[in-house]
Order: structure tokens, then sequence, then C-alpha cells
């Protein structure tokens, strides 16, 4: 451990920590836009300088290490003037459109102009016009809110080793685009999405739902493979409309295509609302009440079993289902019925 | 999962997720891991980006192969043998843990004689993979500090499936790769709560938490908890019940939240052994293939409808809440079930179950999760074994014992020379695999109602070698009949390098172009799974 003076406080902090992640260790707030502590530190956006006692200019504290008997300050009234006219160029080409922006409420960079209280900018110039590429049915892309803190960049390459996008053009033409403006190649995970601090990237399906401060949220597990993903469903009007997860959990907020845009088929017009009874064998399945569909299954249940014993009778359990599920149909099927005759899809 | 539990006692993942990143070598052998466990492959590669040598075992150029230091390309259905040589050359070089093998392990002479004959040049004649490759494999994994093994269905859906496990068994077992952190056998779990269904005793010789059936003091156990004479006759497996339907020996089948009708192999026989039920209840969210063929079709709830929890592939028991309700009458599967059971079992009907009581009866019934509750895993969730409630949860097994029995030793297991059941001939010239693909997850029920997902991977495929296509005259996209001893599809062909010439691959996802009604249903004779991954098809324009 080291221990260093962050804003007047005695802070300890581990060997080898940066100056942001000892702030943040004690709970010393330094505005950031392009940092994530899942990644290596990148510098790009500048919020987050600090005064370094015996260096003559600011830093940034996310890609300085901290060391033994540093001493820092976080704010005063220079650093927050740097910090607010580093958001006011950003604002100075960004679209402003929070009112319908889908980010709004859940956005890093609407929350630094509130922060210092931007109304409008003091730079007047001219506007990026992006061209938008569009030609994949998850990820919607307004380059235009795009800050360049290179965030998505680097998750595709550093977190999810894909390298679908890059950088491309220097300076105001700066750009985010496949390698070579080739042909998107992309696994759509959407981890790019789930970092971005501005409404640059979204995805479409979510578009025209709730902004995220409008839903409800619930926190439980992926449903689809073993690798137990823990996330959050964010439903409205009891339709699950959006997927994401938690940056503080095993999978550290990484999801795949599936965890984070599969949630369609939940709400989906095929669901069975009904049961179905075949009247007669060879005819249709026609909708019946729960009281004579389980009359039916009880009685022909009980008569296989009267007539060709216990074990004419098989049960599937499901690997989808909940352990108290799967508990109690072995159960049932072992206490019930009186076979052992009960498996699951394991082998397939 | 039988594999491994005659050979340490549990059939689990040994470690954790979390510790792959931690690797200084990693074993990838028959999982496609960053399509079919994305996350889990995500620690892969940034152990790979820390510095860890990957070897990936696959025949087909899956996208891990291109993060390792050595692809090994061998033939499907020659795992064992690939394995075997690799631990003739670590007996040969001396890599071999020798403390581990005296103090934790049995079977080592018998075992050492048994690799006799798979040289690293009889390895190469038998699975395609250079010697010198196999040889560097082996140097690889074996000098390693911490090395992890990681396997799915591509080594288990073979008739020789369980003795490929054991071989995996036995490479960790000769490096001293288990019991400590970062490292073990890995088998990847295929679905959210694979595990959980084989923890809760959902299989047809085991009570939950694996207790045996046959065992009369486990049976008394069971009986006296439940208050009913219980049958002390293993069940049959999933994979024997087409069989039995067909021979009248099974009359009736409740199903819930499965699709045989789709993922079984050889599905055309599958389905008609449905077919010949006296009644077939299926209960499920969509009417699938399965509900089709059913006298009565339960609607139930999907997993962001309802509590309860899942166990993942790290024995990791999460909770699971309910977001929304459910569409119309669709009611949640535990009552439906419980319901069933009240009224089979003369109880009273009305009455109601939460999933909090039934965890708490599992957790009297088996001390693998006995410290846990909901309370508990409500704050956070937790690895089993977990027996006391202040136990934290166990990240990796074995540490000081093996629970296979009094000796708390691991055994090695002699891993002999087996062929699959059926080969390529004249008629039927290319080695059909199966698997899954990114963008879809077992017979699509789910996914391709996302719209996205289905967009993207709109319908199926047929891996064909460019050699191959030349041979045959195929174009890419081009439609093609691809025929088995057992059915016949029609799949547009993609031409491809991901397969070797004379191998091809269709993923399973496709009902109207189903995979699995080609694949063969010939078993394994110990752990009864049946041999999804390699078959022979012939391929016509």
């Amino acid at each position: 451990m080291i221990s260093l003076t962050i804003d007047e406080k005695k802070i300890e902090a581990p060997e080898g920590a940066t100056v942001l992640e000892a702030a943040r260790l004690a709970k010393i707030d330094i505005p950031t836009l392009c940092h994530d502590p899942r990644m290596k530190p990148h510098g790009a956006c500048r919020l987050c300088i600090v005064d370094i006692a015996g260096l003559p200019r600011p830093v940034t504290s996310c890609t300085t290490p901290a060391t033994d008997g540093m001493v820092v300050t976080t704010t005063n009234p220079r650093l927050e003037r740097l910090r607010k006219t580093t958001v006011e160029l950003l604002l100075s080409d960004h679209p402003n459109d929070c009112m319908v922006c889908i980010k709004a409420g859940d956005c890093t960079l609407q929350n630094l102009a509130y922060k210092y209280a931007i109304r409008e900018s003091r730079f007047k110039g001219a506007v990026r016009q992006h061209n938008r590429v569009d030609n994949n049915p998850f990820i919607m892309r307004e380059q235009d809110k795009c800050v360049l803190c290179g965030l998505c960049v680097r998750v595709c390459d550093e977190v999810q080793g894909v390298g679908a996008i890059g950088y491309a053009n220097r300076g105001f033409e700066s750009d985010i685009c496949p390698p070579f403006k080739n042909e998107l190649n992309c696994e759509f995970c959407g981890q790019c999405v789930s970092v971005c601090p501005t409404g640059a990237l979204s995805a479409k399906m979510w578009a025209g739902q709730p902004r995220l401060e409008g839903m409800e949220n619930t926190e439980t597990t992926c449903t689809y493979c073993g690798c137990g993903c823990n996330i959050t469903l964010h439903s409205h009007a009891n339709k699950v409309v959006r997927v994401s997860s938690r940056s503080d959990n095993h999978n550290r907020g990484w999801l795949c295509v599936k965890g984070r845009f599969g949630y369609e088929f939940i709400n989906s017009k095929d669901r069975l609302t009904t049961p179905l009874i075949r009247r007669e064998k060879g005819g249709k399945l026609e909708p019946a009440t729960w009281d004579e569909a389980l009359d039916l299954v009880v009685a022909k249940m009980s008569a296989i079993k009267e007539q060709h014993g216990a074990d004419a009778i098989g049960g599937l359990a499901s690997a989808r289902c909940t352990n108290e599920e799967n508990y109690l149909f072995q159960k049932l099927m072992r206490v019930g019925i009186g076979t052992n005759n009960v498996d699951h899809c394991a082998r397939y | 999962m039988a594999g491994l539990a005659a050979k340490f006692g549990s059939g689990a993942m040994s470690n954790s997720v979390e510790g792959i990143s931690r690797n200084e070598a990693l074993f990838v052998i028959g999982s496609n891991t960053t399509e079919n466990h994305p996350i889990i492959g995500l620690r892969m590669k940034e152990a790979v980006a820390r510095g860890a040598q990957l070897i990936v075992a696959d025949p087909r150029k899956i996208p891990l192969v291109k993060f390792a230091t050595l692809w090994l390309r061998h033939k499907p259905g020659t795992d064992s043998v690939l394995l075997n040589a690799m631990m003739h050359v670590i007996l040969a070089e001396g890599l071999e843990d020798k403390t581990f093998i005296a103090e934790r392990t049995e079977g080592f002479a018998e075992f050492v004689e048994s690799l006799k004959e798979f040289t690293p040049d009889f390895g190469e004649k038998i699975t395609g993979v250079p010697a010198e490759d196999i040889r560097k494999a082996a140097r690889i994994y074996a000098s390693a500090g911490n090395a992890g093994i990681y396997y799915a269905m591509g080594i288990t859906q073979h008739v020789m499936g369980t003795n490929n496990v054991h071989a995996v068994g036995n490479l960790a077992m000769l490096t001293g790769n288990l019991g400590k952190d970062a490292a073990g056998v890995n088998p990847l779990r295929g679905q959210n709560n694979v595990q959980g269904a084989c923890d809760m005793g959902c299989l047809p010789d085991v009570f939950p938490g694996y207790q045996k059936v046959a065992i009369p003091e486990i049976r008394q156990k069971f009986e006296s908890a439940w208050c009913a004479a219980l049958s002390d006759v293993p069940g049959l497996p999933a994979s024997e019940m087409t069989e039995a339907m067909l021979a009248g020996r099974m009359k009736g089948m409740y199903i819930f939240g499965e699709n045989p009708a789709v993922s079984d192999p050889n599905t055309n026989h599958a389905v008609k052994g449905f077919e010949s039920l006296e009644f077939l209840v299926v209960q499920d969210i969509f009417l699938t293939e399965t509900a089709e063929l059913a006298d009565v079709v339960l609607p139930s709830a999907s997993f962001a409808e309802k509590n309860g929890t899942f166990t993942c592939s790290e024995r990791r028991v999460q909770r699971v809440r309910p977001a929304i309700a459910s569409p119309g009458a669709a009611r949640d599967d535990l009552a439906i079930i419980h319901e069933i059971f009240q009224r089979l079992t003369g109880g009273d009907a009305a009455a109601t179950v939460q999933p909090a009581e039934v965890f708490n009866e599992v957790a009297s019934l088996w001390a693998g999760i006995a410290g846990m509750d909901y309370a508990r895993l409500d704050r956070d969730s937790l690895q089993w074994p977990c027996p006391t409630k202040d136990h934290p949860g166990t990240p990796y097994l074995f540490e000081k014992t093996f629970p296979r029995n009094e000796t708390g030793k691991a055994l090695f297991t002699k891993v002999p020379y087996v062929l699959s059941d059926e080969l390529p001939d004249a008629e039927y010239p290319y080695v059909l695999t199966t698997g899954r693909e990114l963008f879809h997850y077992h017979t699509g029920t789910m996914t391709r109602r996302s719209t996205g997902l289905a967009a993207v991977a709109p319908e199926a495929f047929v891996e064909v070698n460019p050699a191959d296509a030349k041979d045959l005259g195929v174009k890419d996209k081009e439609m093609l009949t691809v025929t088995s001893r057992r059915g016949t599809i029609r799949v547009k062909a993609r031409v491809s390098d991901i397969v070797p010439p004379k191998v091809v691959f269709i993923p399973f996802h496709y009902k109207e172009a189903g995979a699995n009604r080609l694949t063969s249903d010939a078993l394994d004779p110990i752990c009864k799974i049946m041999e999804a991954k390699v078959c022979a098809v012939r391929i016509e324009r």
C-alpha cells in the first residue's frame, strides 16, 4: 500500500493504482467521459485533470500512477473552469437535442452540462455532418453525438477481441467506423452500446420505448447458455423492453448478442395463453380450461399407471427452468407417479 | 458428467470462470466457446492478452483459433487418441507431476501401461494432427503452472464420449492441475440450468444431489422425507425413451420446457416414438414442434415471469426474479407441477407453493446447498458446495480430497481406442458434425422469435470445404440435399475453410432443415449420450 493526500485527505491505495483509482477508493468524485475501470486508461477526454504538487500544470488522473507522499487537488476554480470549457467545446459540436434523445437521464455528457450549468455554448461554428451506415438490425448510431471517448473502439478490441471498429481521419473529421470503411464485421454483442457515455450508440429495438429512468428494473439471471450472466430486465407496461447488465457482477456487465438483444420472445404474440386439449386422437388441439386440462392429465396418467405400471410413464425435465421447478418435477415423477423415468436434455 | 464423477466423485466444472483469466495455459477441446459461451470466451481472450498460451483442439476453424498459440485440427471422433498421445509425450519427457500422482491418485501403473501404443506417431496417423504439434501441445499444457481444460458437447456427444471425458480427466491428473485455483477440468454447460436440473435429481439414477436411487439407505432418507415408498429401479435415460415408446413399454410422457422433436438426434425416429404414445403432456411457452404432437398442452411462464434459482456452469446458484406477468392464462411451471402433484397424490389442489419453501426442502436433503437460502442468495450468488450458513461457497473443487470414495483419491482410467459408430464410406462419403451458432440457441424457439437475431441468422446452412465444393461442383449459397441413413434435408451451401475437407457442419437450430434428422442416435454405452457429433452423409446438388 502507498499513502497519498487527495483534497487534504490522507488516503491509502494499493501499489500500482492510478490517481483516479485512489480518489474513487476514497469516494472522491472526479468527472470522466472516457474512463471505464474494466479497460486500460486512455486519457482522451481530459475531464479527470487534477493538480499535483510539484507539477507545473494539470495532469489526467486516469493515466497518472499514484505515488507515495503525492499531494493531489481534484477541484479548484481553475480546474473547474478548464473542465467546463472542455464540456462547452464538446457541446459546441453536439446536437443538444436531449428532449428527443434516448439517452437523456442516463447520459454522462448531459450530466456534465447540468453540473456546469451550460445552457448555451460560447463556441459557435461548424458542426460535423456524419454519414450514417446502419445496415444492421441491432445497433443505432448517431455519430453527431459521438465525443470520441474511444470506449466503443476499446471495448471491441480489448474485451471482445473483435476489433470491428476503429478511428478514421483526424481532428474535426474524426470518425468511428469499421477498418478502412469496409463493411461492418460485428458480433453484435452490444458491449459498445453499453459503454457509450452519450446517445451516439443505442439499440434500434429500444427506439420509441421509454427511456431508462421510465422503466421498472428487475435483477435476474440470463435464460440462455450456461455462463449464468446477471442481467437487469427493464420493463414497462408488462413488457420487457430492454436488457442490460451491471458492471459490478461476475460477468462484469458484459453480455452476448442473445442475452442483450434476444428478449423479444418474452412478449411474442406466439406465446401460449391457454391450455390446449386434443379431445380425440387425430383431432385438433383446442382451447380448454385449466381444470379440464389438469383433470385429463391426472386421469390419463393414473389410468396408464393402473394398467401398465408406473414405469410406463416417463418425464423430461427442463434445463431452462428453475431448480425449484426441476426438483418438484422429479418428485412428482418419483412420488406422484412412482417411477425413476425422469431425465432432461443434459446430453443434447 | 458420469465420466468425471467416476474419476473424481463430482461431475461438475471443477473451477470458476473468473479464474480462467489467470490460467497460464488453456486447453480448449470440443468447445466453440466464443459462440456457445461468449462470456466465458471473453475470459479466455483476457487470459491470452495477459500472456497465457491457448491450445485449441477442434476439427473446425472456430473463432477462438485466431487467439490460439497452437491449433490442433484433429479428425472428428479422435479426441481421446489425441489426448492419449499428448499424455504419452508428457510421460516420455518426464513432465508429469509425480507428487500429485503419488499423493492424490490411484490406478497410475495400469494407466501408464495402457498408454503404450499411443505414441505421437500413432496419434498423427489416427487424428491427422502432426506428431510434432502433439508434442508441442503436451509441453505447453504440462509445463504451465496453472493449466485449465475446457470442453463441451464436442467431445461428449460421441459413442466414446465417456472415454473422452476420462481422457481429459487423466490429463489434468497427470499434471496436477486439479484442486487448485485457475486450473481444473471444466465442462461448459450448454444451457442456463443444465447444472441445476442435474443437481435437482432430474436424472434417472439419482435423487437430488447425486444420491443414488439404488442405495437403500439413501432411498430410505428420501422415503421418510417425502412420506412415500420409492422405486429402487433406476429409470430410463432420455436417449433410451424413444425405443421404449416404440416398443410399447412407455405409454405416457410429461415433457416441460424441452423440444426433443427438434433437438433429439435422429429426429424422425424420435417423433415416431412420441406419436406412438397413448398420452403426451407438453408444458411450454410456445406451441413447439413437440407440443404439436401432444394430447394436452399447458401454457407456462418464461424466465422473465417467475421466481426461483438457476445454477450456471460454475456451480453458481443465482436468483431468478419476475419482471412482468405471464400472458393470458399461462401459469408458472412450479404452480402447474405442484397442482398436478397435489391432484395425483390426493392433496389439496388449491394449496399454493413458494419457490423459497421448495429451495429449503432441497437444502434439507442435499448437503451441497445446505448453507444456502433465499436471504443469502438475494445478497449474492453462491457456488456449491456450501454446506453451512456461514460457508462462503466453493470457487474450486478437490482442494483437499476427491469425494469419489473413502480413499479420497482420483482414479486414472484406461481409455482404449474406439471408432465412431458410423464412419464415411462410398455411399455416404462425408462426416457430418453439428453444433450451434452465435446468434441462435438450441431449437430456436426463443431466438428465432427475436427480430434482430432472426434477421442476421435467418436460415440453415451447411459448411463445405472449398476443395469439396470444387469436387461437387457446388457454389456458395447453392441449395444442396444432404442425406444420411436416417433422413434428408435441403440446406444452403456455405463454402468455407472453417471445415476441413470431407467434413461438413450444420447448425441444429433450424426445424425446416433440422440437422438432427440426419444425426445418429447410436449411444455411448456408459452415459447414454447420443453420437450427434459424427455421422456419415452424402451431398447432392
